[in-house]
């Protein structure tokens, strides 16, 4: 497969950030009361992330190891304010809905986790990509937490009624805190079986995707690795 | 002859008591506040108490069915927790946010944490609270046929007079199972006599309730005030039949007593302090959150275990 398209599938079904990394929960919890706050977020967020990736990556020969992080957070909370800036001259009422969490994308655990794990380590373009999918992948998860929530919590889609009032009571609990640690779990749960169904079928899912150098100590995914994969992955890179 | 030479593990004193056999002592115990509801409020209650009832026990039977689990349904637990969310929703309430309630208690607070004996709330309390979160407005519509005002203890709240004798016997409203004080003490004498629960969560609760009630209630000594704040709402239902749940309550001595503490200053908390006039069921849910942490503290000392020694076993 190309690395490319790989770094695609990898972010958005393989290594979903909302679903199967259960990275930035914050933001997930909180503004996905409504489908169009959860594109909003995602997609914010995925335009930080393609852009810190691509700095990140074109840097990467230049940071030096002991003080990466405090240089990444720099880009990061530089880009983080231009598309608060930008949001608040172009899309005021998003905007205003998203409030402070816009803000807190700088220390969202995605953007300093791809940054760590993947694009300080590789090239430029698959680096974008790597970004996409990630940031694809996260506003995949918040816009079908909102959307769940929108239609159980006030029978609307993207604003648009389309469960009656006349005959459908709101279950307001959905739209209030308790709702997103509900609708969270029970996808993560679908999300588990499809996983778990793809695994049987030949498919390993749960191999960890940074390891394409099949180099364990350059590999900062120590946490997700299981190390029984890492050989395997790595072989099929060879033979690709 | 075998059976005298049987060689079997400890223990080896086992009472006649099950599960099933108890959670039918509370259904039977459970039986005068029911006919009182339905009495009190008509076929309506009688439907909702149907309907849950069914959705409970029919959740627990697909749950174990889809798990492939050995099916639990015959211990009676699931028909225990439908009941006494019928008794703790008002009559008013629309059919199916009664069946969504069912599904709740067993599904997401029973069955998803190992089924009965592993749930961290009581499930039919759990339900209610969903329910309350959820449809605010269905939850809190007691405007019947025959009342159309509100539960005693908002209009309390609002300053108006209550009379006491109609809170004891049951002539309010309220939800369907707790507006009768009188047929709630008779299952709860029935299960006390029957060695089902004993006294000390009830009177640890209803005792703290009082004494916070008296302190900050602001009412001062108000024997009347006093005496409806305890008759009112669902503290009578809570203390008695949702707070001494086996499974949700702590099981060393002292650990009940501080469990209906606890359950005691919230009630009085949310009541006073609260935005609702209302708040045993938060108070018990929130009280068997703790239950894990009150049973860590209140394990009881081993018979000839010295204090000392037993610190510098690191507490083991």
């Amino acid at each position: 497969m190309n690395k490319n398209v790989e770094r695609l599938y990898n972010g958005i079904i393989k290594e979903n950030p909302t679903f199967v990394l259960m990275l930035g929960m914050c933001p997930t919890l909180a503004v996905t009361s409504s489908a169009i706050n959860g594109l909003g977020m995602g997609l914010s967020t995925t335009v930080v992330l393609v852009l810190s990736n691509l700095l990140i990556a074109a840097f990467r020969k230049v940071i030096p190891g002991g003080v990466r992080v405090p240089a990444f957070i720099v880009i990061v909370a530089s880009l983080v304010t231009m598309v608060q800036f930008m949001m608040q001259a172009y899309l005021p009422s998003l905007s205003e809905s998203l409030g402070v969490y816009i803000p807190l994308i700088v220390v969202n655990c995605i953007i300093l986790g791809r940054a760590e794990s993947y694009a300080s380590k590789n090239p430029i373009v698959p680096s974008i990509f790597d970004g996409i999918g990630m940031g694809l992948g996260f506003t995949v998860g918040l816009t079908c937490i909102g959307l769940i929530r929108e239609i159980l919590g006030a029978g609307q889609i993207f604003g648009v009624q389309i469960l009656s009032l006349d005959w459908f009571t709101p279950i307001t609990i959905f739209v209030m805190a308790p709702g997103a640690f509900l609708v969270l779990a029970c996808l993560v749960a679908v999300m588990n079986i499809v996983r778990k169904k793809m695994e049987a079928k030949g498919k390993p899912l749960a191999a960890p995707s940074g390891c394409l150098t099949g180099d364990c100590s350059a590999c900062g995914q120590s946490a997700l690795c299981t190390g029984r994969s890492v050989t395997a992955s790595a072989d099929a890179n060879k033979t690709e | 002859m075998s059976d005298l030479y049987h060689v079997s593990s400890s223990p080896h004193v086992r009472s006649k008591d099950t599960t099933g056999k108890i959670m039918l002592y509370v259904a039977l115990a459970l039986v005068p506040t029911s006919l009182f509801g339905i009495y009190n409020f008509g076929w309506k209650a009688l439907l909702l108490m149907v309907v849950t009832i069914a959705s409970c026990v029919a959740s627990e039977w697909v749950y174990n069915k889809i798990i492939h689990k050995d099916q639990t349904i015959k211990d009676f637990s699931a028909v225990v927790t439908g009941l006494l969310l019928a008794l703790n929703l008002p009559v008013n309430l629309p059919w199916w946010e009664a069946v969504i309630g069912g599904v709740f208690a067993i599904i997401v607070v029973k069955c998803l944490f190992g089924g009965l004996g592993q749930n961290f709330m009581n499930p039919a309390l759990g339900a209610r609270c969903f329910l309350l979160i959820a449809f605010a407005a269905d939850m809190t519509n007691y405007v019947t046929d025959t009342y159309t005002g509100a539960t005693p203890l908002a209009a309390m709240r609002n300053g108006e007079t209550v009379n006491t004798l109609d809170m004891l016997i049951g002539r309010t409203a309220g939800t369907i199972g707790e507006t009768s004080v009188i047929a709630i003490l008779i299952g709860a004498i029935f299960l006390i006599l029957m060695n089902v629960i004993d006294l000390k969560i009830p009177a640890s609760y209803i005792i703290t309730f009082a004494i916070f009630t008296l302190l900050f209630g602001g009412h001062g000594l108000d024997a009347n005030y006093l005496v409806a704040q305890l008759c009112g709402g669902g503290l009578m239902l809570g203390a008695f039949f949702m707070a001494t749940d086996y499974v949700t309550s702590p099981i060393t001595p002292v650990g009940q007593i501080i469990f209906g503490i606890c359950c005691g200053i919230l009630t009085g908390l949310f009541r006073t302090l609260g935005a609702n006039a209302e708040g045993v069921s938060f108070a018990i849910i929130l009280s068997n959150l703790l239950v894990p942490m009150i049973e860590k503290i209140t394990v009881p000392r081993a018979f000839g275990v010295v204090k000392e020694a037993k610190n510098k076993e690191g507490g083991k």
